[in-house]
C-alpha cells in the first residue's frame, strides 16, 4: 500500500513549488494549479501519485473576481479520499484551459459539458462541441450573467408569490409570450439553422477496406434515437457502420436536459432535495442520500444515529429494485420481451410500496433532510421490510437466477462478449457495476465509506472477465450483498430521534465547498456544492454516473456488430434523467 | 444437455402461471373471495402474493398508505353556521418553501385599518407545476395545507386551482390521514393547555402585585 | 340499465323486446365507432422522462393497461393512436416529437402525462424546457402529478375514453373538409432559441421592440 493520502496531498505543492499553491479561501481545500502547467501536474498526479480515476470536471464562474475556475476531483481506485485541484482563467474571451483528455480520457464529455454550459474552451480537446444544448444556441447558460427567458429573480423564494400573489403565467412576463429569448433584432425568417455536419465529421471515417476487394463498399451513418425503443429514453447515438460492424459512434445527449444545475443554483438548499429525486428517477433515495451528505459536510452537522440506518436501508432497497429492473430491461433489449421485466417489476412494486408508505411517493421520495430523514419508519412498514428482506427478495432473486442464468440462448449471447477491461474502464472514468465487472473492486461503500457502511459486513461484488455475462451476473451479486447489508441494518437499527436538527425550511450553510459522493446503483454519484453563505448555493453541480459512463460507449462498441450495440448500451444501465440532467 | 437451462427457465414460468389457479382454488376452498375484495387486494400486495398480481383499477384500488401524497389541498373547519373557517393564516411559508414556486397567495387586508388579517384572500396552486414534494404540508405551522390522496384529477384543460377548488373540510383530512390528524389535534390541545396554564400563571403572578 | 349491459354499445333508452335482447343491439354509427376506438387506443411507445417509468409500471402486471385495450405499445408512430407525452419535453427534443406526431395516422390523441408535459412542471423555468406541449399539439387529457401514479394514469386514460365516447364522426377534426391537413404541425427550428415557425412575425416584432428598447 502507498502512504496515507494526507501526506501525499502535502507533497503536491512541494513537488511543484511555483506552479501549485494551496487553495486558501475559507472553507475551500485542495490546490490551485497554474493553467500553463495543468497537463504536467495532472500527469504527475496520475503517474506518480496514483490518482488514476478522474471523477469530475466542472467550472465555476466568479464574475466579481473576473475569473473562471475549473475544478477537478481525482481519486484512486485502490480507495481513500481524493484530491481536488483547480485551475483559473481570466474571464476574458476566449476563456481557455488546457484539456486533460490525454491524461484521463474520462474528461471527454465533462469538458464538453463545461464548454457548453460555462463557455470554457479546452484547448487540445479533439471534439469540443456542445453536448447538452444544440449547436447555434445563444450563450452559455451556467454563467452567472446569463438569464433564461422565464427569469424572475436571482433566488427563490420569488417575491411575487406572497403576499400579493395573484396567479400569473410566466408566459405573460416574457416579451415573446413563451419560454423564449432571442437576441435583439433577430429575424426568424432569415435564420439559417446550423447543420449537424460537425457531429458527422467527428465520427472516424472507416478506412478498413481490403485492397483488392471487388466489391466497392462505403460506410454508412445510422442515427439511433432519440426515439428508439431500446436507448433507454431519449438518447441518440450516431453510429458509423461498415456493413454490420460499428466503426465509430458518438452519443448525442441533451434531449432531456432539464437545467438541473441552473435551477439548483436558484433554489434554496432544501428546495434542491425534491429536484434530486428527478435525476436518476429509478433511485431517488440514492440521489437524496448523496445530496444530503454533501450539504451536511458543508454545514458540519452530525446525522441522527437511527436516521443513518434508515438511510442505508432505503438506499439498499433502492439498489435491489434498480438491479432487478436492470435485469428485466436488459432481457427486453436482448429480445426476451417482457416476461423477465414483468417479474422484476413485481418485486419493484413491493419495494415501492414501502417507499410510498414511508416517504409518501413511489418514485419521487424526497425523504432525506439535512441531519436525518423526514419521518420514522412505522412499525407495520418495518415488518414489511423484514418480510421482504428475509423471505421474499432472496427467494425471488433465486427464482430469477433459475429462470435466466443457465438459459443457453442467453449464455450464447452474453458470454465472451467483451464490454470493458479494467484499464479501459478506469481510463474512461467508468464507475459502478461495469467497473467492478471489469475486475476493479472499487465500491465507495468500501473504498471511501460514508454514512455507517463501515459497520456492515459485506463483500464488494467483483468479477474479472469483463464480458457481458459478468456484467449481468454482477447485478445478482450486488443484490445479494445489498440484502446482506439490509439484514444487518434491520437488526442493528437503534431507537432514537430521526433528525439531529430541528425541522427548518431555511438552513444556514457556511461558505465553502464540498464534494460528496455515494455509490449509487449506477456508479459514483457526486455532488459538488459551493456556498457563499447565502440561502442558496453559489454553484451546484452533479457528477452523474450514467453521463460519465457513456464516455466508454465508443470503446465498448467499436468493432462489434450493431445488434450488440443495444445490449452493450444496456450494460451501462443509463438513465436519461441523469445523463442529461 | 443443451436446452436444459431453457427448460429450467420455462419451469419457472409454468410455476408462476399455475400459481394463479392454485391460489384461486385455495381461496375458494377457504370460502373467501379473492377478487374485488379489500382482503384480496391486501393479499396481492403482501409478501405472500403469488400468481396473478394485477389490481384491477378502477374496480379494485390499491391500499393507500396514510403518508401517500398527491396534490395539496387547504383544510377548513366548519364553523357554527356552516361557515368555512380556513386554517390558513396566509403566512406564506408554503409559498416560500415551494421548490417550483407554484403557490400564489393574496393576503387579506382589513379594509378599515389596512393591516393584514390572518386569512387568505386568494390562494392559487398551479397543479401543472406542482411536483408533489409535500414541503408545503410539511412546513405549514398550522396544518392548514395537506397532501391529498385523491389522484383521479385528470382534466381536459390545464389546472390552476383557486381557493374554492383547493378547500376541503377537516373531516376529509381526518378521513384520509387519521393518525396525522390525531397527532395535530393532540399537539394543538397541548399548546392550548400550555397557553392557558401560562395565562393562569401570569394571572396568579400578577395578582399579588396589585 | 339492462340495455347498457352489452358493453355499452346499445343506444340507451331504446327498448328492445326482452326475448331478443341477447341477439340484437341497436346503436348509432357514432356509438359503434367510438366503442371500437375507445377499446383499442394503441399508445406510441415513447418515454421521455420520469413519467415514462410510471407508464411502464402501468403496463406491467400490477396495473395492466391491457385491460383497457392499450397494451400494444407501438414503437412506430404509423401504428399508434395515442401519444402519451410522458415527461419533460425539451426544446431539443421537440422537433423529434412533432415529427412523430405528424407521422401518426388519424384519429390521434395526445395525453399530457404529468406536470412537465402539461406546462413544463417543476422545470418550467429551465432554459431548455418547453412550457407545455399544448403550445404545439392539441392535448386531449391533462394528468397532473409528478409523476402521476400508475393508477392516476389509468384514471386519466379512462377520462380519455370518456372523451372518445362523446365524439361524433361528423365533428371530429380529422374528418373535416376544407383544410388540407388540419393536424399537421409545422416543424419548429432550433435557432438561438426554439423557433415556432407559425409565430415568426410575432418574434420579429418582439425582437425589434427589444432592440428599440436597448
Amino acid at each position: 500500500m502507498t502512504a496515507p493520502a494526507s501526506t501525499q496531498i502535502l507533497d503536491l505543492a512541494a513537488r511543484f513549488p511555483d506552479v501549485v499553491s494551496t487553495d486558501a479561501r475559507p472553507g475551500f481545500s485542495g490546490f490551485i494549479v497554474k493553467k500553463e502547467n495543468l497537463v504536467e501536474v495532472a500527469t504527475a498526479l496520475r503517474d506518480e501519485f496514483g490518482y488514476d480515476l478522474l471523477s469530475t470536471v466542472t467550472g465555476v464562474d466568479y464574475p466579481a473576481e473576473n475569473k473562471m475556475e475549473v475544478v477537478y476531483h481525482a481519486f484512486r481506485t485502490i480507495g481513500g479520499p481524493g484530491i481536488v485541484f483547480k485551475t483559473q482563467a481570466d474571464r476574458v474571451e476566449p476563456i481557455e484551459v488546457p484539456s486533460l483528455i490525454n491524461v484521463w480520457h474520462g474528461a471527454d464529455f465533462q469538458e464538453r459539458e463545461t464548454w457548453d454550459l460555462m463557455g470554457i474552451k479546452f484547448t487540445g480537446h479533439p471534439d469540443l462541441r456542445r453536448i447538452l444544448m444544440w449547436e447555434g444556441f445563444e450563450g452559455h447558460p451556467l454563467r452567472k450573467d446569463w438569464k433564461e427567458a422565464f427569469f424572475e429573480e436571482e433566488t427563490k423564494p420569488f417575491k411575487s408569490r406572497w403576499p400579493e400573489g395573484n396567479h400569473l403565467y410566466a408566459e405573460f412576463r416574457n416579451p415573446y409570450r413563451d419560454n423564449l429569448n432571442f437576441p435583439s433584432g433577430f429575424d426568424p425568417e432569415q435564420y439559417q439553422p446550423q447543420t449537424e455536419d460537425q457531429l458527422y465529421f467527428s465520427l472516424e471515417r472507416s478506412s478498413i477496406k481490403p485492397k483488392d476487394a471487388d466489391l466497392k463498399t462505403d460506410s454508412i451513418v445510422v442515427n439511433m434515437g432519440p426515439h428508439h425503443p431500446s436507448t433507454h429514453g431519449v438518447l441518440r447515438v450516431a453510429v458509423e457502420l461498415d456493413g454490420e460492424t460499428v466503426t465509430s459512434l458518438k452519443p448525442v445527449m441533451g434531449y432531456l436536459h432539464r437545467n438541473h444545475d441552473k435551477i439548483g443554483e436558484r433554489n434554496t438548499y432544501l428546495q434542491i432535495m425534491p429536484y434530486t429525486d428527478r435525476l436518476d428517477y429509478f433511485n431517488s433515495m440514492a440521489n437524496n442520500f448523496g445530496y444530503a451528505i454533501t450539504v451536511e459536510k458543508l454545514m458540519k452537522i452530525p446525522v441522527a444515529e437511527r436516521a443513518e440506518y434508515i438511510r442505508v436501508i432505503m438506499a439498499e432497497l433502492t439498489r435491489v429494485q434498480n438491479h432487478l429492473i436492470f435485469i428485466g430491461m436488459l432481457l427486453n433489449d436482448l429480445g426476451t420481451l417482457y416476461t423477465p421485466a414483468l417479474y422484476a417489476f413485481e418485486e419493484r412494486e413491493l419495494i415501492l410500496d414501502i417507499f410510498e408508505a414511508v416517504a409518501g411517493a413511489r418514485m419521487m421520495c424526497n425523504y432525506f433532510r439535512f441531519g436525518g430523514v423526514v419521518r420514522d419508519i412505522p412499525d407495520d412498514v418495518m415488518q414489511k421490510i423484514k418480510d421482504l428482506v428475509h423471505d421474499r427478495l432472496p427467494a425471488k432473486t433465486d427464482e430469477m437466477e433459475r429462470f435466466l442464468n443457465e438459459n443457453e440462448v442467453l449464455m450464447a449471447r452474453l458470454k465472451g462478449m467483451h464490454v470493458l477491461n479494467a484499464e479501459e474502464a478506469v481510463r474512461n472514468s467508468v464507475t459502478g457495476p461495469c467497473l467492478r465487472a471489469a475486475g476493479v473492486p472499487y465500491d465507495l461503500r468500501r473504498a471511501d465509506p460514508y454514512s455507517v457502511y463501515d459497520r456492515f459486513d459485506f463483500d464488494v461484488a467483483v468479477r474479472y472477465n469483463g464480458d457481458m455475462y459478468d456484467n449481468y451476473l454482477i447485478r445478482f451479486d450486488e443484490i445479494r450483498q445489498s440484502l446482506r447489508i439490509l439484514e444487518q441494518a434491520i437488526k442493528q437499527i437503534p431507537q432514537g430521534p430521526i433528525n439531529s436538527q430541528k425541522p427548518q425550511y431555511q438552513v444556514r450553510v457556511p461558505a465553502g465547498e464540498a464534494y460528496g459522493r455515494v455509490e449509487s446503483p449506477k456508479g459514483e454519484l457526486g455532488y459538488y456544492v459551493v456556498s457563499n453563505g447565502k440561502p442558496n448555493p453559489y454553484r451546484y453541480h452533479v457528477r452523474a454516473p450514467s453521463f460519465i459512463n457513456l464516455t466508454a460507449l465508443e470503446t465498448m462498441c467499436k468493432g462489434n456488430k450493431i445488434a450488440d450495440f443495444v445490449a452493450l448500451l444496456a450494460m451501462l444501465d443509463i438513465v436519461m434523467g441523469e445523463v442529461d440532467r | 444437455m443443451y436446452g436444459k437451462g431453457i427448460l429450467k427457465g420455462l419451469s419457472v414460468t409454468l410455476k408462476r402461471f399455475s400459481e394463479t389457479y392454485l391460489d384461486d382454488i385455495v381461496w375458494w376452498l377457504r370460502g373467501k373471495k379473492r377478487y374485488y375484495t379489500p382482503e384480496g387486494v391486501a393479499h396481492r400486495s403482501s409478501k405472500n402474493t403469488r400468481g396473478i398480481f394485477t389490481v384491477q383499477y378502477p374496480e379494485e384500488q390499491l391500499i393507500t398508505p396514510e403518508e401517500f401524497r398527491y396534490v395539496p389541498f387547504l383544510v377548513y373547519d366548519e364553523g357554527a353556521d356552516g361557515k368555512r373557517e380556513h386554517r390558513c393564516t396566509s403566512c406564506g411559508i408554503c409559498a416560500k418553501v415551494c421548490p417550483p414556486q407554484c403557490i400564489w397567495i393574496v393576503r387579506t387586508n382589513d379594509p378599515n385599518t389596512g393591516k393584514p388579517v390572518p386569512e387568505p384572500k386568494e390562494f392559487y396552486i398551479d397543479m401543472d407545476i406542482c411536483m408533489n414534494c409535500g414541503f408545503c404540508a410539511e412546513y405549514c405551522p398550522f396544518d392548514a395545507i395537506i397532501m391529498d390522496h385523491n389522484f383521479d384529477i385528470a382534466s381536459y384543460d390545464r389546472n390552476v386551482y383557486n381557493l374554492e377548488k383547493l378547500s376541503k373540510p377537516a373531516s376529509y383530512y381526518r378521513q384520509i390521514r387519521p393518525l396525522n390528524y390525531q397527532k395535530n389535534e393532540d399537539e394543538r390541545k397541548a399548546k392550548e393547555a400550555a397557553k392557558a396554564a401560562k395565562a393562569d400563571a401570569s394571572a396568579s403572578a400578577a395578582a399579588p402585585a396589585t | 340499465m339492462e340495455e347498457n349491459k352489452y358493453e355499452g354499445l346499445n343506444l340507451p333508452n331504446y327498448n328492445i323486446p326482452e326475448d331478443i335482447q341477447n341477439v340484437v343491439s341497436v346503436t348509432t354509427l357514432d356509438r359503434l365507432y367510438n366503442w371500437g376506438r375507445r377499446w383499442s387506443v394503441w399508445p406510441l411507445m415513447f418515454g421521455l422522462a420520469c413519467c415514462a417509468i410510471e407508464m411502464i409500471a402501468a403496463q406491467a402486471a400490477r396495473y395492466d393497461m391491457a385491460r383497457f385495450g392499450m397494451e400494444v405499445m407501438r414503437p412506430t408512430p404509423r401504428q399508434a393512436d395515442m401519444m402519451l407525452v410522458s415527461g419533460t419535453v425539451t426544446k431539443k427534443m421537440l422537433p423529434a416529437l412533432i415529427r412523430l406526431y405528424n407521422q401518426m395516422p388519424e384519429p390521434k390523441y395526445v395525453v399530457a402525462m404529468g406536470a412537465c408535459a402539461s406546462s413544463g412542471g417543476p422545470f418550467k423555468e429551465g432554459y431548455n424546457v418547453v412550457a407545455g406541449i399544448d403550445k404545439f399539439l392539441p392535448v386531449d387529457v391533462y394528468i397532473p402529478g409528478c409523476p402521476p401514479t400508475p393508477q392516476a394514469l389509468i384514471a386519466g386514460l379512462i377520462k380519455l375514453q370518456e372523451k372518445i365516447d362523446k365524439q361524433s364522426i361528423r365533428k371530429v377534426r380529422w374528418y373535416q373538409k376544407g383544410k388540407a391537413d388540419p393536424n399537421y404541425v409545422p416543424m419548429p427550428i432550433l435557432g438561438p432559441d426554439l423557433i415556432d415557425v407559425r409565430r415568426n412575425a410575432e418574434y420579429k416584432e418582439a425582437a425589434a421592440r427589444k432592440e428599440g428598447a436597448a
